[in-house]
């Protein structure tokens, strides 16, 4: 895990290249977390991987999380690795809810896929797309994955109830369908 | 065996037609619920795509309609050989979130539990893999040694399986008396056992033959596709979090980490072999080093009081009651914590948001990121190696859907 100081150093790098890049940094129960505006988020996750001196080559976890009722509501994680110097750093890309903006239930949030730069992040991806109804633009084959393809809903977002799909068995179907 | 262990392409004659054949998702070969779309030319797999999500059933949504003490059973049961490090890497992050220290005690007994559940793992992979490969006897070898580490679950904790033996805190109870003899008894009889394991497989012409150069994945391409655990260790990284990170007891622990030279699948069994008898010596160091002490921590706003004080002392009465009914509650903060599983980096995602009851759990569950090496180990080769090759692999589907 970067320090303080070494973390300051990272975001005053990145926004050299990429102003407005970088929206916070922090720690949180001494974990270091870069939060990205996620239209630049291609571009951190790259240098953070590529620039000299960084190095971040393994992408340990990505995950999302729904923080309703926060503004902005969706978040993924990404949970790079540097092997060499065992550190940790979380970058996290902030998603505003569309529906929300607009009205529209159906518009979902966007955001671009890493899988070109980390494949590992092909099934991470699409269980995040899966879950929370997250769009990577640029996934090779942004299908649900672990629901049946035909499943409408996103189940893992905090207004999803919980019990609320009814198991339908054919004895049931046919005494009270 | 003296030849080079390094893949060649196949020659064939070309074949004209592809064939689409699916596997699955109830054959025995699969390990699981894991189906398996593949297209065939002749012998040869020239295309796979694993369809997963059978064995889903939501843990992580409805984990987040328990409190956090009510979360733990839930989590054992995605990857259900490995029940020990769920518990492990869930009650370590919400530890961590509501910044509470463990006993000495409590951390060498989590540490004796895991390595036990670890050899618990590996023979049940190295058993159910053997079989896919034709050698059924060593099925019966394996779980023999695997039901004597049940017989010791269920001694301390009282069931075979899930065991609910890790708190937020510490563990559930001391180890009874004659707990310590059972297991030396146990750790002195392992090493012989891998042994002979060996000695079954190691001079087997077609065992041999079926995994060495097969299913060679190069290191550079593990490490992109996040493979880690033996996996990786068998393509020569010696990438072990029991090292990398300091958690738990493994600091003050002496054992090395087995790599493999070429990634092939004969690397891949000697590398857990190897693990199974470095896994003895940490439990062994454990027993060696148990220090006296309490074996939870005595925080009584997260652990519950003794039993013993309930009917003399009001104020434990009413933590146990408050614990109890609503749980404890944790500060806000997201936080995430790696343990080293059998099959590699098992991460745990806790959201809090200041309620009794986690925003969110994830778990980044190593069987689910290291089943998209499978298409690079299988592609190309014939079925017979695609069987060994995920054999290798070692998935559970509990834990890939959960």
């Amino acid at each position: 895990m970067p320090d303080a100081p070494g973390l300051e150093l990272i975001r005053g790098e990145i926004e050299q290249d990429h102003p407005g890049a970088v929206l916070d940094t922090g720690f949180e129960h001494e974990q270091a977390y870069l939060a990205v505006d996620p239209g630049q988020l291609l571009a951190v996750l790259t240098w953070l991987r590529d620039a000299p001196g960084q190095g971040y080559r393994f992408l340990s976890s990505l995950h999302a999380a729904d923080y309703l009722p926060a503004e902005p509501r969706f978040a993924v994680h990404y949970e790079l690795l540097n092997r060499d110097r065992v550190e940790r750093i979380r970058v996290k890309a902030l998603l505003a809810d569309p529906a929300a903006g607009d009205g529209n239930a159906q518009s979902l949030p966007e955001i671009d896929s890493c899988v070109e730069l980390f494949p590992t992040a092909e099934f991470q991806e699409r269980e995040v797309f899966d879950f929370f109804g997250i769009v990577f633009r640029g996934h090779p084959d942004l299908t649900r994955i672990l629901l049946p393809e035909d499943y409408v809903g996103w189940p893992q977002r905090r207004d999803f109830p919980v019990g609320g799909e009814p198991v339908t068995f054919t004895f049931n179907e046919r005494n009270y369908g | 065996m003296a030849e080079a262990r390094t893949q060649t392409p196949l020659e064939v004659a070309p074949q004209t037609e592809v064939m689409t054949i699916n596997i699955g998702p109830h054959h025995p070969a699969t390990h699981g619920v894991l189906r398996l779309v593949v297209d065939l030319e002749g012998e040869i797999v020239r295309e796979l795509r694993p369809v997963i999500g059978y064995v889903h059933t939501g843990i992580e949504k409805s984990c987040e309609d328990k409190s956090y003490w009510k979360v733990i059973p839930f989590v054992e049961r995605m990857d259900y050989v490995s029940y020990f490090f769920q518990m492990e890497a869930y009650c370590g992050a919400v530890e961590r979130l509501v910044g509470l220290e463990i006993p000495p005690r409590a951390r060498y007994l989590r540490t004796l539990f895991l390595e036990l559940n670890r050899i618990h793992s590996h023979l049940v992979w190295l058993g159910t893999t053997a079989l896919d490969l034709g050698a059924i006897s060593m099925l019966w070898y394996c779980f023999r040694e695997r039901d004597k580490i049940l017989d010791l679950f269920e001694m301390a904790t009282g069931q075979r399986m899930h065991t609910r033996y890790f708190q937020v805190g510490g563990v559930i109870e001391d180890i009874p008396l004659g707990f310590e003899e059972k297991l030396r008894e146990f750790i002195a009889d392992m090493p012989v056992r891998v042994g002979q394991y060996q000695a079954l497989l190691d001079r087997n012409e077609i065992f041999l033959s079926r995994t060495k150069g097969t299913g060679i994945v190069p290191r550079e391409r593990l490490l992109e596709l996040g493979v880690t655990g033996p996996l990786l260790r068998a393509a020569g990284e010696p990438w072990d979090l029991r090292k990398a990170f300091d958690y738990l007891a493994y600091p003050e622990m002496e054992f090395k980490i087995p790599v493999g030279t070429v990634g092939d699948n004969y690397d891949r069994y000697r590398v857990r072999l190897a693990e199974m008898v470095e896994s003895v010596r940490i439990i062994e160091q454990a027993l060696d080093g148990l220090p006296e002490g309490p074996h939870i921590a005595d925080d009584r706003k997260y652990v519950l009081p003794p039993r013993s004080e309930l009917s003399t002392s009001m104020e434990s009465l009413i933590h146990h009651f408050k614990l109890v009914t609503e749980g404890f509650r944790v500060p806000p903060g997201e936080l995430y914590y790696s343990i080293e599983c059998p099959r590699g980096e098992l991460g745990c995602f806790v959201v809090a948001d200041g309620s009794s009851k986690p925003a969110r759990v994830h778990f980044r569950d190593p069987s689910f990121v290291n089943l998209q090496a499978f298409r690079d180990m299988a592609v190309d080769t014939y079925v017979a190696d695609m069987i060994a090759s995920l054999g290798m692999l070692d998935p559970i589907l509990g834990g890939v859907d959960r």
